[in-house]
């Protein structure tokens, strides 16, 4: 196909349709054409719904044996897939499950996958973060191999469905059990949730700026002060210093209350894509070149510690 | 079992990187270094598996000079002996470069367990383990929080996204990345300090493992990250920023 091949995840749609904006954008530079592929019946959900130009083609990838979730058994049937069809790019939504297995599926064709790609530039180049959000570096694939890239939720925004008819083309690897050599158990929750942050209007959330637990306290003051749900960034649960379930990012809770208020959190991408689609966003950090910045509305560069009761205080007096 | 813990040595978290002369790197000069964070805690998961079922630690790690600081740090929090791959030019290594390298000093020692990190906090790629995995053709599970001995090999708690985890079970030798938090991590001590000068830290370069330089994926610059929003920066002393936020909130963005 020479083309461009993008990913779908079942049960993933919002991130795979933004993996579908980024290959469509590569489209634009490439002049190449794009068709999909997903593990799933033609009639599943991640095949049915669109979103926008639908592909002329679409690759429904079925066995038995990829029922379950398994980094071999995906590796395997995407890289039969990948070798019959030879696009020149393969696009993935950055999720849990393509960290597991595009490395390893790309290895197999001596290739390197970029990944966690925030941007397209012309070349084409692709844009990704460094040193936690600090830094952005530009990546060029070189040499003739089919290029791998995966894109961040939320870099690019999914298109809006358009009219069109994808011919539907399944596929069945050749596989055997013996391919598999793990056993995954079902999902489970974790510690029952008590505390729904996902419904708080209010949150103040706490970071590794804080220093240590003695000093939680008074940021539990400025959450009274507020009316506001305590949250934290992972290294603060990590410690036990808040209980998981008050954790926000990619592997805690995703929330969007009116206003977020962020206390010496650096803002690493895990985090900032818990809570970026909050209205409102103030950062309080003593490094101003801090990630957290660049998606604040309001920003006080300076020390947690004395600027924290200041604002306690200034929220009292407003009250009264 | 013989476990083997691959770490990196990375920008202490509140170093102030800036982008050097050239514009494809960092500057390098008078930084401080430390051990890469999920690094940290697959050592610890390491030692501690070691501790329950006996056996050997050995801590791998590829870059320069300066990365034997980071090295001795994981001789003295117990791990037995270390091999470092000495290397000027890891910031040319695409990952799956670094994973060759990892990997050739890997195998001879004929590992049961291979873990690392589940990403560096510098380039924060989160494959180099993956890599390594198919690269030694074994079996692999990412974002683990617990490893579990079992009769015919793991049992492991891998993190999902939303506060979801599933429990995967894997034959060994297998490699696993982990994430932080699973388990506290442990400081050295003054007697572990003194018995890590002792320890055998082997050097190899990467031409002794066969290994070049080529590479499918080329970092070609870096630059300061581009504003998502327009932030307003508040001024003045924390009293008067304050007051200022709180009448920004109330009149202009009007969330409280």
């Amino acid at each position: 196909m020479s083309g461009i091949l993008v990913i779908q995840e079942a049960g993933r749609n919002r991130i795979s349709f933004e993996a579908l904006a980024a290959g469509s954008a590569l489209v634009e530079l490439t002049g190449l054409s794009l068709e999909t592929a997903a593990i799933g019946d033609p009639n599943s959900n991640v095949f049915v719904e669109t979103s926008g130009t639908p592909p002329a083609v679409a690759h429904a990838i079925q066995h038995h044996l990829l029922e379950t979730y398994t980094s071999d058994g995906y590796v395997h049937a995407f890289e039969q897939l990948i070798r019959k069809l030879d696009p020149s790019y393969i696009v993935f939504p950055h999720t849990y499950q393509t960290r597991d297995y595009a490395p390893r599926l790309a290895t197999r064709f001596g290739q390197v996958l970029t990944s966690d790609v925030t941007a397209i530039e012309a070349g084409p180049a692709f844009v990704r973060q460094l040193f936690q959000g600090k830094m952005t570096g530009n990546y060029r694939h070189q040499g003739d191999g089919p290029c791998f890239i995966s894109i961040q939720a939320g870099a690019f925004r999914a298109n809006p469905p358009q009219e069109g008819k994808t011919t539907i083309l399944p596929f069945e690897p050749q596989m055997t059990d013996d391919v598999i050599r793990t056993s995954p158990g079902a999902p489970f929750r974790g510690a029952a949730q008590t505390v729904d942050l996902g419904s708080a209007q209010l949150i103040v959330a706490v970071g590794r700026g804080i220093k240590d637990a003695d000093n939680l306290p008074m940021v539990q003051e400025l959450a009274t002060a507020l009316g506001a749900e305590i949250a934290a960034s992972r290294p603060i649960c990590d410690n036990g210093w808040l209980p998981m379930e008050r954790q926000v990012g990619s592997s805690g809770q995703t929330v969007a209350p009116k206003l977020y208020l962020a206390v010496g959190i650096s803002g690493a991408i895990q985090h900032l894509v818990g809570m970026k689609g909050s209205q409102c966003i103030v950062a309080i950090n003593k490094d101003p070149e801090a990630p957290i910045f660049e998606v604040a509305d309001y920003g006080i560069a300076g020390d947690l510690f004395e600027v924290v009761p200041a604002l306690t205080e200034a929220i009292k007096a407003a009250g009264q | 079992m013989k476990i083997i813990v691959a770490i990196k040595q990375v920008p202490e978290r509140d170093a102030q990187v800036r982008i050097d002369a050239a514009g494809k790197w960092i500057d390098e000069s008078g930084l401080q270094w430390a051990l890469n964070e999920s690094d940290a805690y697959a050592l610890e998961e390491a030692l501690q598996l070691k501790e329950k079922n006996g056996g050997e630690v050995v801590v791998v790690s590829a870059g320069p000079e300066r990365v034997g600081t980071t090295i001795r740090e994981a001789l003295a929090k117990g791990a037995d002996r270390a091999i470092h791959i000495d290397c000027d030019d890891l910031g040319s290594r695409d990952a799956l470069g670094v994973a060759r390298l990892l990997a050739a000093a890997m195998k001879p020692e004929n590992p049961d367990l291979v873990l690392t990190g589940l990403q560096s906090e510098d380039l924060g790629l989160g494959q180099t383990g993956v890599i390594v995995a198919e690269l030694l053709g074994l079996p692999h599970a990412t974002l683990i929080l617990q490893v579990e001995k079992t009769e015919t090999g793991l049992k492991v708690k891998r993190e999902l996204e939303e506060g979801w985890f599933q429990s995967i079970e894997l034959p060994t030798p297998a490699v696993l990345t982990i994430q932080s938090g699973g388990n506290k991590l442990r400081y050295a001590t003054l007697m572990g300090i003194k018995k890590a000068k002792t320890k055998e830290v082997r050097r190899v370069t990467a031409s002794e493992l066969g290994v070049d330089g080529a590479q499918v994926v080329v970092l070609e610059r870096i630059a300061l990250p581009q504003k998502q929003k327009s932030t307003q920066m508040l001024p003045g002393n924390a009293k008067e920023a304050a007051a200022t936020l709180v009448e920004k909130l109330k009149f202009e963005a009007r969330v409280l």
